[in-house]
């Protein structure tokens, strides 16, 4: 097994905590508020995320091109997203908490969440089993690490604009409900 | 201190201070924040324990991976950790089992509640390994680095999501 440093570890359970504490503040970890996005009821989820991703956006791509860090993106195997992103979000609606949200209702003290990790772990370990027979299909359709503004031959930066501009819009617009 | 011992901090600063830690993140570790990962080495670990019922050792070659205790790792476990603080800082925890919405849906019983949370759980992560990454992975990391992946994932999942909850839950039976 591959451990990494005791500084290395502490740093990501430092962040880790914030995440969670950030998400608990934010109350994305409860069921109800899950519920009420995926039922269009209410718009918290959507609001914390697309907040989240404009604000984001802004200082990663600027750490990125002043050299301080690089971009990690998932490669697009269309295989393995589209299949992936169809049982993620039947799991989901079901489960009524995403992966994040999975361990801050634990943290809350969720008896049906921990229960969620169980099975959580579970998939995980189903995966494992079937991996080598399924790799030929999560890697069909395969166009590599690619971001949408290489792949438009274009800066990021016009995207970036777009997406706060797309956040502020929507909160503006969105502010009664 | 005081806002520790709130229970709701606004959607816009949350989502704010969950960008502003992406940075961080990137600048630190040069990492985005991801939660299903470990959950996939923790699976391969254990996995070496019954390695012919796991079939871990085709996995591990197939895969060109190892098991891991690392950040991410980390990440996940403070996750927790800082949700059970904030949560007993605001008294806003819970520890129950069966959800108002799914009570109206499928009734009280917490033995089909627990069912529907464990298969949801492990389609869920099923999926996330197939796509290499959930909600914060592909929804927050990925989407925001304006990757072509995540922009067809997110989608997706959250229409797959909203149909399913909606054919699932939208209609109480045991309503009223």
């Amino acid at each position: 097994m591959l451990v990494d440093s005791p500084l290395k570890l502490a740093l990501g359970l430092g962040t880790g905590a914030v995440f969670g504490a950030l998400l608990q503040k934010g109350q994305v970890g409860k069921y109800e508020v899950i519920l009420d996005q995926l039922l269009l009821r209410e718009g918290r989820v959507l609001r914390t995320m697309g907040t989240a991703v404009a604000v984001g956006s802004v200082g990663v791509h600027a750490l990125a091109g002043a050299g301080y860090t690089r971009l990690q993106v998932k490669p697009l195997r269309l295989g393995g997203v589209i299949p992936g992103a169809v049982l993620f979000g039947t799991g989901l609606a079901l489960l009524g908490y995403c992966p994040g949200t999975t361990l801050t209702a634990i943290g809350e003290g969720r008896r049906d969440a921990m229960v969620g990790a169980l099975g959580m772990l579970t998939g995980a370990l189903l995966y494992v089993r079937v991996y080598p027979t399924l790799k030929p299909v999560l890697e069909a359709g395969d166009f590599g690490k690619v971001t949408l503004p290489q792949a438009t031959k274009t800066s990021p930066w016009p995207w970036v604009a777009a997406l706060g501009a797309a956040v502020l819009a929507g909160a503006l617009v969105f502010r009664k409900h | 201190m005081n806002a520790l011992i709130q229970r709701s901090w606004s959607p816009y600063v949350v989502g704010a201070g969950i960008g502003g830690l992406s940075w961080i993140s990137f600048a630190s570790a040069k990492k985005p924040l991801g939660i299903t990962t470990p959950f996939e080495s923790t699976a391969a670990r254990l996995g070496q324990l019954a390695p012919r019922a796991s079939g871990v050792n085709a996995y591990l070659v197939k895969n060109d991976e190892v098991p891991r205790l690392d950040w991410e790792w980390a990440l996940a476990a403070g996750v927790l950790l800082g949700s059970a603080l904030s949560a007993s800082a605001s008294g806003d925890s819970d520890h129950g089992s069966v959800p108002r919405t799914w009570s109206r849906a499928f009734g009280p019983s917490r033995a089909k509640r627990f069912a529907g949370a464990f298969f949801g759980g492990t389609m869920m992560m099923f999926g996330a390994r197939m796509a290499k990454g959930c909600t914060s992975g592909h929804g927050i990391s990925g989407t925001l680095q304006l990757a072509a992946s995540s922009w067809i994932f997110a989608p997706i999942m959250a229409i797959t999501a909203g149909f399913v909850a909606r054919k699932l839950l939208g209609k109480g039976r045991y309503a009223r």
